[in-house]
């Protein structure tokens, strides 16, 4: 097994007094699609936001490459290579579909992806370039999302429930592309809601519930009964 | 024609009124700050500008080219130092720490300057005017300024949509933790707003000694004028801004013609009409 990427390790997150997740751990190869999923509420984003760096945790709760990363705060983070597409897109309301997409690579880490590799993997963002990025569909304003994070040359790509308010279409549609960020050799975390969308597009699984892995295993492996007790609780 | 000159005499006024109000916007647009503090800061450019013509016996208008850089990292320093720790959900701390900055710049003025009232000297520039037409006379040094402030307020403009800067800037407004995503730094993207609102305060403050007499106590009154400009406006465009300094400056120019004891009543009455009217101001930012 090569060396990962990514490892979380016992990690505990709070909001406040409440406390989100509960000794969590998770590990990521280069080049590797993991997907999370669990019930609303389980600690699926609070996950993401903590590798991210939006919400800080233990410094030795986080590794990336091989160094502890738990405190650092999110613009240290993606100057690493972690990337995240946050929940609900947020993309810059004042900002062009252009500008977003420019605003994510304002770091200036080199790598495979432009602009113009961006607008080759989501043709319909180049003839909307200009546009608000609020004026563009659901589905267009998710692959902006994804665009602007890709934008920083990240090794690492957290993907929080970008199926999210999609239609089906749309959804295999998003889902399509990802195999060619992978090919970059970007490895991929999942976040969903959407079982079946998750275990197709990713090697290996988290269950989680109520802020604990309930169930973790390769995506072919694990039975629909498995995944069905790890999720409601049994 | 008396009453020709009179309106445009008050639409160059409006031009430092403007100014006054370009930084107070861009503060509040970047990172919600309402900063109590920003007329003392005015006046203190004015002193840093009166120390720097005094040392080195330079043009204040040249000055503005060494007290802009000292007011903006006052600015930087300020805002790392302090003000982002004032910062979060609740707009009521930063509104207390500007208040009591305020309070400690006046008295600080106060203790080095003392009280006395105190000019910058221009040279002949002060005194210069042309005649547009017939019995219209425009003086140099107004329409210096009103040139001066439509740069100013061109130039933020361009900077806010046409650099990376302003990107950042209009990213961090938008959604701050989203921009930190991005790798900005939100405390270092406030310094740098604040550092140019002060850099544009420098401006201010020079053409505001030139023009009048001033003295520690006089900045609270220039945080209401550009408070009112930037309401007047909206929050929009820097060139709304310009729009609320101008209609102010016109309305305190009519009223200081009509009695001279209304010239800042007339001014507020005009604010008060607009916030009555149309309280998102003329210029509004559009709700996407």
């Amino acid at each position: 097994m090569p060396e990962p990427l990514l490892e979380v390790r016992a990690l505990d997150a709070f909001y406040g007094d409440f406390q989100a997740l509960f000794g969590v751990s998770l590990d990521a190869a280069p080049g590797e699609v993991v997907a999370v999923i669990g019930a609303n509420g389980a600690g699926k984003s609070t996950l993401l936001k903590c590798i991210a760096g939006a919400i800080r945790s233990r410094r030795d709760a986080v590794w990336f490459e091989g160094a502890p990363i738990g405190d650092q705060p999110a613009h240290a983070v993606v100057a690493r290579g972690i990337a995240l597409v946050p929940e609900g897109r947020r993309l810059f309301p004042s900002l062009s579909v252009e500008e977003n997409l420019i605003i994510g690579g304002q770091l200036g880490r080199g790598g495979p992806w432009s602009l113009a590799r961006i607008y080759d993997l989501f043709p319909v963002l180049a003839e909307r370039r200009h546009l608000p990025s609020t004026s563009l569909s659901g589905g267009q304003q998710q692959m902006v999302a994804i665009g602007r994070a890709l934008m920083s040359n990240p090794k690492l790509l957290l993907c929080d429930e970008i199926s999210l308010g999609l239609a089906p279409i749309v959804i295999r549609e998003v889902y399509a592309r990802l195999p060619a960020i992978v090919a970059e050799g970007c490895s991929l975390i999942i976040v969903e809601q959407d079982i079946v969308q998750a275990l197709k597009a990713a090697a290996r699984v988290y269950c989680l519930q109520e802020g604990r892995v309930a169930l973790t295993g390769a995506a072919a492996s694990l039975t629909r009964e498995a995944i069905s007790a790890a999720y409601f609780g049994a | 024609m008396e009453w020709v000159n009179i309106i445009i005499q008050g639409v160059l006024i409006g031009g430092l009124y403007a100014m006054f109000a370009a930084g107070l916007a861009l503060i509040f647009g970047v990172m919600r700050l309402v900063n109590i503090a920003h007329g003392d800061l005015i006046v203190l450019a004015a002193y840093v500008a009166l120390m720097t013509t005094d040392t080195i016996g330079l043009n204040p208008l040249l000055a503005i080219i060494i007290v802009a850089p000292i007011m903006a990292a006052i600015g930087y320093a300020l805002q790392r130092a302090l003000l982002n720790r004032t910062l979060g959900d609740d707009l009521l701390p930063p509104l207390l720490v500007t208040f009591g900055l305020s309070v400690i710049i006046q008295n600080a003025l106060l203790e080095v300057f003392t009280a006395d009232s105190r000019r910058l000297k221009a040279g002949a520039i002060e005194v210069a005017s042309f005649p547009l037409f017939e019995g219209v006379w425009i003086g140099v040094l107004p329409l210096l300024q009103f040139a001066v402030a439509i740069a100013v307020i061109g130039g933020l403009q361009l900077l806010f949509y046409r650099t990376a800067l302003g990107r950042a800037f209009r990213a961090t407004s938008d959604d701050q933790a989203v921009a930190q995503l991005m790798g900005l730094d939100n405390r270092h993207v406030f310094a740098l707003a604040m550092a140019l609102s002060l850099a544009v305060i420098a401006v201010a403050g020079v053409f505001l000694a030139v023009r009048t007499n001033f003295d520690p106590a006089i900045g609270p009154a220039r945080l209401i004028f550009g408070f009112e400009a930037v309401i007047i406006g909206g929050l929009g465009s820097m060139w709304g801004t310009l729009a609320g300094g101008i209609i102010l400056g016109v309305s305190q120019a009519i009223g200081a013609q009509i009695n001279p004891g209304w010239q800042l009543l007339a001014g507020h009455l005009a604010f008060l009409l607009i916030l009555a009217l149309r309280p998102e101001g003329l210029f509004p930012k559009v709700q996407t």
